[in-house]
């Protein structure tokens, strides 16, 4: 296992160590794939860019933009994340342990990212194929945009969920504070509760049940203009 | 971008350390603004029923002696005046307050008044955050409150009098993080009110907007919520008072905002790293503010 701080060390030398090692593994060279960070003292963009299947430990709390363009690595946060946590994540996994603040899983097209308390607004935005599963609350304007994936949220949702959706599905347990342009609540069939129960599976969480969440998704009015439909924002 | 840092302590241990840590949290946010800073320090070891105006001078080493002169020819009373590079900070009984203002008004039309309070002194400059830190000596400053700014401009120029806090009102001053789109109407109805202007930034339009709802008898909470409805923009705003701190996001809240309480103090970073070398920050209790919420704390 590899540890490295980023009080006596260098962002820039962390990223580039693991792009290294990432870079090993692909050409089938030996690599370390256990990675410890201690002291990111709210640093941002800490394991930007990981391609490969690393194992990365971030002990304390980052800045903006953690793990983002992550491939195939798995991230985990033992602290809060700001803005931006896994943007653009292609593949993998990022777990947090604390809070995420605003467009966590902004525009990921794969992966996996658990937050296990709260994240804050826009979360999901512009989500390309990722799956995001939140324990605690999400901020309003979550899922803005969202094209594909899916965001599962256990608590609460603020305002404006969902706004100008495509055709990502959002699952919320709790309450939504409004719903956002074009976006209602759906149906919810048996390949849904399929579907929530294996992402509740993957993210690790056994406590709640398939059948307490409802699903929002588009109501296909917006993204298929029609004139007809011009009042219905 | 901009970067915004606040400290608002609850007790007194760590007021010797205030400038220290305000400006180690400033220079931490250098990043989000290199083209000017400024601190609002809000002091406690001044006598009761005193004024405080900091003033600022384009050509200090020129204008501060004049003003000294003038000050110990024309007023029998002490006034104490303590010169830092290109500010002054004079300090006087309430009662001459008057008097002084005018003789600024009349003879010293250059200087360009920064705040005017009980305890607040503010310095700004143009120049990156540790160069205006060092420069004032903040470090070594005590009070039981201040806030600071790192600018980058977008709504108008790279100046001395751009750069913020803004203080449109006695011991008030106001930050801003973002950029108000309303501000040239803003100012022309609060001109047309009789409020007075010295720049074109927006912020001081959101300053004196405030100060002007204060002056007119309404609570600063009812300012704020007023604030909600007139102006239009984007915007974090970290306000503080002779006894109090608070903070604002618009409610879009676009703009980054991270609270961390204590037992011993109210801190604000435009982002968590401004937030990590304070004492207890570990088991802080740390969250972003809700948007179109006033949070205030007060001694």
């Amino acid at each position: 296992m590899s540890v490295f701080d980023l009080q006596k060390q260098s962002l820039r030398e962390l990223n580039a160590a693991l792009h290294q090692h990432a870079a090993l593994l692909r050409a089938g060279a030996h690599a370390d794939t256990d990675w410890e960070i201690t002291n990111p003292r709210g640093s941002h963009a800490v394991a930007v860019g990981v391609d490969g299947p690393l194992k990365i430990n971030i002990q304390g709390s980052v800045g903006y933009y953690c793990g983002g363009m992550n491939q195939s690595g798995q991230i985990h946060v033992h602290g809060s994340v700001g803005p931006g946590v896994g943007e653009n994540m292609m593949s993998g996994s990022i777990r947090v342990t604390g809070d995420a603040s605003q467009y966590a899983g902004a525009t990921g097209r794969g992966g996996m990212l658990v937050i296990e308390g709260n994240a804050s607004s826009r979360c999901g935005i512009s989500n390309k194929g990722m799956d995001i599963v939140v324990r605690g609350n999400v901020g309003h304007m979550s899922a803005f945009m969202a094209q594909r994936g899916t965001l599962v949220v256990l608590g609460d949702a603020g305002d404006a969920l969902g706004d100008s959706i495509y055709e990502a599905r959002l699952f919320v347990r709790g309450d939504v504070k409004s719903l956002g342009a074009d976006c209602v609540q759906k149906e919810m069939r048996t390949e849904h509760l399929e579907l929530l129960a294996e992402l509740l599976e993957t993210a690790g969480i056994l406590d709640v049940q398939p059948a307490e969440f409802n699903r929002y998704g588009s109501a296909r009015k917006l993204y298929h203009f029609d004139i007809d439909h011009a009042d219905a924002y | 971008m901009c970067g915004i840092v606040g400290l608002f302590l609850k007790k007194t241990e760590m007021q010797s350390c205030l400038g220290m840590h305000l400006e180690r949290m400033l220079v931490t946010m250098s990043d989000r603004g290199p083209d000017s800073a400024g601190l609002a320090i809000y002091g406690v070891d001044h006598p009761q029923h005193h004024l405080k105006l900091t003033l600022q001078s384009a050509a200090p080493t020129e204008v501060f002696p004049k003003l000294e002169q003038a000050i110990i020819s024309k007023f029998s009373q002490p006034i104490n005046i303590n010169v830092i590079e290109t500010h002054a900070v004079l300090q006087m009984d309430q009662a001459i307050a008057p008097a002084v203002e005018e003789l600024l008004a009349q003879e010293f039309r250059g200087l360009r008044m920064m705040s005017r309070g009980e305890s607040v002194e503010i310095y700004k400059e143009v120049g990156a955050p540790s160069d205006v830190a060092r420069r004032f000596g903040i470090a070594e400053m005590s009070g039981s409150h201040g806030i600071g700014h790192t600018r980058m401009a977008t709504e108008s120029a790279v100046t001395t009098r751009g750069a913020h806090p803004f203080s449109t009102g006695p011991d008030q001053c106001l930050v801003h993080n973002g950029s108000l789109s309303n501000h040239n109407n803003l100012r022309r109805d609060l001109k047309r009110h009789g409020v007075h202007f010295e720049t074109e930034n927006d912020t001081e339009v959101a300053a004196a907007y405030l100060s002007h709802h204060l002056a007119s008898g309404l609570t600063l909470g009812d300012a704020l919520e007023g604030a909600l409805m007139d102006l239009d923009g984007f915007y974090t705003f970290v306000f503080s008072t002779r006894t109090g701190f608070g903070v604002l996001r618009d409610p879009i809240a676009c703009k980054p905002a991270v609270l961390a309480e204590t037992d011993d103090y109210v801190a604000f970073g435009s982002e968590y790293r401004a937030l990590v070398s304070l004492p207890g920050i570990e088991h802080a209790t740390v969250w972003e503010p809700e948007p179109a919420t006033v949070y205030f704390w007060e001694h």
